[in-house]
């Protein structure tokens, strides 16, 4: 492959990064600092994210409970990931961390409670 | 009359962190006034993750960080009043607040924490030309519709403004299954997080337009579209470059007020560049007693530098009200060339610090420049950057040791050898 | 059927309906928005004015001078907040001193009393911020401020209350001329009436027309606005306009009854009736002439820019008449400014009009000129407040954090006679959405309000007009109107037997 331009997340300097690769191996330019490489490298190789969203929750004191991915989640799931998310419904009392969805789309991922809600 | 130590009106994080602090601090009468029907304030809305890196080191979600403060205040059985609004605060510090259990309330505080946070600037404020149908809305506004209420506000949108709201919200409404066609920023630069362009705009390619604005909204009842054009250096519109986007969602995010309405009754100094108020470093305003903290007194990028803040004024208001501070003299911190503004804005003498924090925004990107700290025209403290962006908020510490304040040196802080991105 | 139908739910046909809701006469309102005050009332500069300006012998001077006489009483009666601040006209140079000279004369044949000419000094003492480049002016002590629409509100209510039947989202689609009647043809109801009083604003050509063939013809003319935040309202303390030239009375700066600062109107030929829009170019004039008034205005307390329409006719005057060609038609066309002013005068002159074409017009014994009050919660002191949030517990609870409103108020707006149905309708009811953040806190909340109270489903709740829906939810947009639209029909249906 060429060589291929990212901007670094890692920290608000926000560096460009220039990542190739060679043989097997992976070299990056621009970073400023250790964990810019290394973030270029997941960037390239398996990009991930976390998804955070919102379920229908009932006898809560809202409508709509915040939930999250419990680890970030490969980067071409986060569409059918929200999917998944939309068909979940739950009942007041749930709390922070609970788990509503194990291992979602098979990646080993729970879906979680980002917020504890009471029973109205 | 109710008879309270610190009285907190607000019950965000400024607020709650504020509350906590002096709880902890010792003072035992300690009352929170939050105006919706539960704490944690805009975080709650806030569903998105990115929060609290620097207090628990890790990453939460609005609601996360916002619980486990709320714990806390439950923990130490802090007294806080919900659905309840103040409606007047004198410089005797005497409160009334309103309700629709108790009434009208008035309670005498022995000080007073300013925690209201801040609002959104609208479509009105920055005069966006064109008909006013419905479906212009700002950016935390239609946060709370999706996220709180759970209604989508549009189905293909425009977002003005590239503050982070705007960009957290063009990945929302994406996500949610809405069309976001461009986010448009006026300035050269975003105003937001670089992380937030690249994780909420660039994974769901959605264009950022630097040097855009809008300028017609059409729609007779609903938005049928917005006419976008290009600006020059100098903010002009150039001619031609005019284009239709279609699109039945305006959403804006095109800056934070701090809301000191309240602030202005009690008679509290209102610095016209951070629209919050004047501070030393012990975050009390010109009134005595009177504290401040979060984005009522200059709107913050992160939560964390927050909840820093709120619990300096936390512990500074349990000082006061235990009759220990003392802040009668200060000198002024003067803005120099590259900065926005400085808080706090002044250093007390009496209260003998040994370092104090300075927090700080640029007017301009600049590339490689030190923020630098003179005392007397001397440099005494030097802090390179690689990168300097109005969106990124800065700190640089202060030793008072090197520093005789009685003899009242001038203290500057500037911008220097930087290059300036654009513009100047 | 009716004996009269008043096309037109604005200021001048909710004036002339609760002036004839004080005689014994079956009449019907009707309204094609789905609010009073939806047109030119709701973006308009909001002056009461003195009378000084139009030409002597016209319609307006006399009705404009009369009108402003009738207001104070009429805005007692219907609990409508109304100020005579008075008002100055300045000259920045000789030549508009000889002007300001003429203005004096008119308003001295016109019957304004205690207009003055004021040179640089008095003129200081009522404006110490004015420009300095204002050598005097004219200054009239009876110029008035009030809220148009929340007038227009009252007067509707009243009239509702002494008889008056009120028909909203009805717009008129044709006017048939029968025997000894007329028949008024909406989308779900047919009004037959003897007398048809026009009062259709921007559209009473087209009303006019349906039944005349003299042309009316009436001009939309735009006038663009900025409106301040609170807090600089005495940067004037008075209506302060310029030299008026033939493009009308120029720009004016004023603070408006609630305590904001208001600066215009622009004066633009409008192409189409629909053209309520606010222009890159309208904005930067406001801002360059509002400059010639008072030298720093502060543009970063802007709190919103509205434009409004108004009605022009060609003849420069107001067309208050019964039509030549149909018996019991009359037009009250042309209202442009200073309408409003006028408005009071207007409806008594229409009714002098039906003196002369309907025999044995008869005053009710038991008209009621007094409105149910509104309560304005934050004006009271803290023992009454505790009274009533004791007996409602909805005015502990407020709404809007900009202009103070509690839900207690919100509630009131929408049940009252003639109550509020939208967002926007609220707020032209008790501000909500009106002041600084606006509605970027409330309006959420006030939707809710709107939904329970009404009966209906949070997304059917509408910013203002038909099909101005907020939120899409999972819904369909086309679906959700189609839901309005029967919501409407069933309105409608219950207000009033069917006629025709």
């Amino acid at each position: 492959m060429g060589s291929k331009q990212i901007v670094c997340i890692v920290c608000p300097v926000g560096c460009t990064l220039k990542i190739a690769k060679e043989l097997n191996e992976y070299s990056v330019n621009g970073n400023k600092c250790a964990k810019g490489k290394l973030y270029a490298i997941e960037e390239e190789t398996r990009p991930t994210r976390i998804v955070t969203s919102t379920v229908k929750i009932a006898n809560g004191h809202l409508n709509r409970l915040p939930v999250k991915t419990s680890s970030p989640i490969p980067k071409k799931l986060v569409f059918k990931c929200m999917e998944e998310i939309k068909r979940i419904e739950v009942e007041a009392p749930i709390r922070v961390g609970e788990v509503l969805v194990n291992n979602v789309l098979g990646s080993d991922v729970n879906i979680i409670a980002s917020r504890s809600m009471y029973k109205e | 009359m109710m008879q309270y130590d610190i009285v907190v009106v607000g019950g965000g994080p400024a607020g709650l962190a504020a509350a906590i602090k002096a709880k902890k601090e010792g003072i035992d009468k300690v009352l929170i006034i939050e105006r919706d029907k539960e704490l944690g304030g805009i975080l709650q809305q806030c569903i998105h993750n990115g929060f609290g890196l620097h207090i628990f080191q890790e990453e939460l979600t609005g609601p996360e960080y916002a619980e486990r403060f709320i714990k806390e205040v439950e923990k130490l059985e802090i007294e806080y009043k919900l659905d309840t609004m103040v409606i007047d605060l004198s410089p005797k510090k005497v409160i009334t607040a309103i309700n629709s259990v108790e009434g009208v309330i008035s309670i005498q505080a022995k000080a007073v924490i300013l925690a209201m946070g801040c609002r959104e600037r609208t479509r009105g404020a920055i005069s966006v030309p064109g008909t006013r149908p419905a479906g212009v809305l700002t950016a935390g506004m239609a946060q709370r519709s999706i996220n709180i209420e759970g209604y989508m506000v549009g189905k293909k949108a425009v977002i003005l403004g590239s503050g982070d709201i705007g960009l957290i919200m063009a990945r929302r409404l994406t996500l949610e299954g809405a069309q976001v066609e461009a986010v448009l920023e006026l300035m050269p630069y975003s105003g937001g997080l670089t992380r937030n362009i690249v994780q909420c705009l660039d994974d769901y390619h959605i264009p950022l337009l630097l040097n855009h604005t809008i300028i017609e909204i059409k729609g007779k009842e609903r938005v049928e579209g917005v006419i976008v054009a290009k600006v020059d250096e100098n903010k002009n519109l150039i001619i031609g470059s005019e284009r239709y986007i279609e699109c039945d969602t305006l959403l804006l995010s095109v800056g934070l007020i701090p809301e000191n309405e309240l602030s202005r009754k009690a008679g509290v100094e209102i610095d016209n560049v951070t629209g919050g108020p004047i501070v030393n470093e012990s975050m009390e305003t010109n009134i005595s007693g009177i504290f401040a903290c979060g984005n009522v007194v200059h709107v913050h990028d992160l939560v964390d530098w927050v909840t820093k803040e709120s619990m300096r004024a936390g512990k500074s208001a349990s000082k006061f009200a235990k009759q220990l501070l003392n802040n009668q003299d200060s000198i002024n911190i003067n803005v120099g060339c590259g900065i926005r503004y400085v808080v706090p804005h002044k250093i007390s003498l009496s209260e003998k610090k040994e370092t104090i924090e300075l927090y700080m925004r640029t007017d301009n990107v600049y590339c490689n420049a030190d923020i630098v700290i003179q005392v007397n025209g001397e440099t005494v403290k030097k802090l390179k950057k690689p990168r300097l962006n109005p969106g990124e908020m800065q700190s640089i510490k202060l030793q008072l040791k090197q520093i005789q304040l009685e003899k009242n040196p001038i203290i500057t802080v500037c911008v220097d050898k930087g290059r300036a991105e654009n513009g100047i | 059927m009716y004996d009269i139908t008043i096309i037109g739910g604005g200021i001048i046909g909710t004036s002339v309906a609760r002036e004839l809701s004080k005689y014994k006469l079956n009449v019907a309102l009707i309204e094609e928005e789905n609010d009073i005050a939806n047109g030119t009332t709701k973006a308009n500069s909001a002056i009461v004015h003195a009378g000084y300006d139009p030409n002597s012998e016209t319609l307006k001077a006399k009705l404009n001078v009369r009108g402003n006489k009738l207001f104070y009483k009429i805005c007692n009666e219907l609990d409508v907040p109304f100020k005579r601040i008075g008002s100055l006209v300045l000259a920045f140079n000789q030549e508009e001193m000889v002007k300001i000279n003429k203005l004096y004369n008119k308003g001295l044949i016109n019957g304004v009393p205690n207009v003055e000419i004021v040179n640089r000094k008095r003129l200081i003492e009522l404006e110490p911020n004015v420009s300095s480049n204002a050598l005097g002016g004219l200054y009239a002590p009876t110029t008035g401020i009030v809220s148009p629409w929340e007038l227009a509100i009252a007067l509707s209510e009243n009239a509702v209350e002494n008889g008056t039947q009120l028909f909203l989202d009805t717009e008129v689609i044709d006017i048939k001329k029968e025997e000894s009647n007329y028949r008024v043809i909406t989308k779900y109801k047919q009004f037959k009436t003897k007398y048809i009083i026009n009062c259709a604003g921007l559209h009473a050509d087209e009303i006019n027309n349906m039944v005349n063939s003299d042309s009316l013809k009436i001009q939309p003319n735009r006038g663009q606005y900025f409106l301040f935040d609170k807090g600089i309202e005495n940067m004037v303390n008075t209506v302060v306009f310029q030299c008026p030239s033939e493009k009308g009375k120029g720009v004016v700066v004023l603070p408006t009854i609630h305590g904001n600062l208001l600066l215009g109107p622009t004066s633009e030929k409008a192409y189409d009736k629909e053209s309520f829009r606010t222009t890159v170019e309208g904005l930067d004039v406001l801002k360059k002439e509002g400059a010639r008034v008072i030298a720093n205005l502060p543009f970063d307390k802007l709190i919103t820019s509205f434009s409004g329409l108004r009605a022009k006719s060609y003849t420069g005057d107001f067309i208050i008449e019964e039509s030549r060609e149909s018996n019991g038609f009359i037009n009250v066309a042309g209202i442009d400014s200073p309408g409003l002013s006028a408005a009071p005068a207007i409806a008594e002159h229409v009714v002098e009009i039906l003196h002369k074409i309907h025999e044995g017009l008869e005053k009710k014994e038991d008209f009621n000129p007094l409105r149910k009050k509104e309560m304005r919660f934050m004006e009271l002191s803290y023992d009454e407040k505790n009274e009533i949030i004791n007996n409602n517990p909805q005015y502990g609870r407020v709404i809007c954090r900009c202009e103070n409103i509690t839900e207690g108020e919100i509630v009131d707006a929408i049940h009252r006679k003639v109550g509020a149905r939208t967002v926007d309708g609220v707020k032209k009811r008790v501000r909500c959405g009106m002041g600084r953040c606006q509605g970027g806190f409330c309006g959420h909340k006030v939707m809710e309000i709107i939904a329970r109270e009404l009966k209906v489903d949070i997304t059917e709740v509408e910013k203002d007009k038909k099909g101005s829906y907020i939120l899409t939810s999972s819904k369909d947009a086309n679906e959700m109107y189609n839901k309005i639209n029967e919501v409407v029909v069933l309105m409608v249906k219950s207000q009033g037997e069917n006629v025709g």
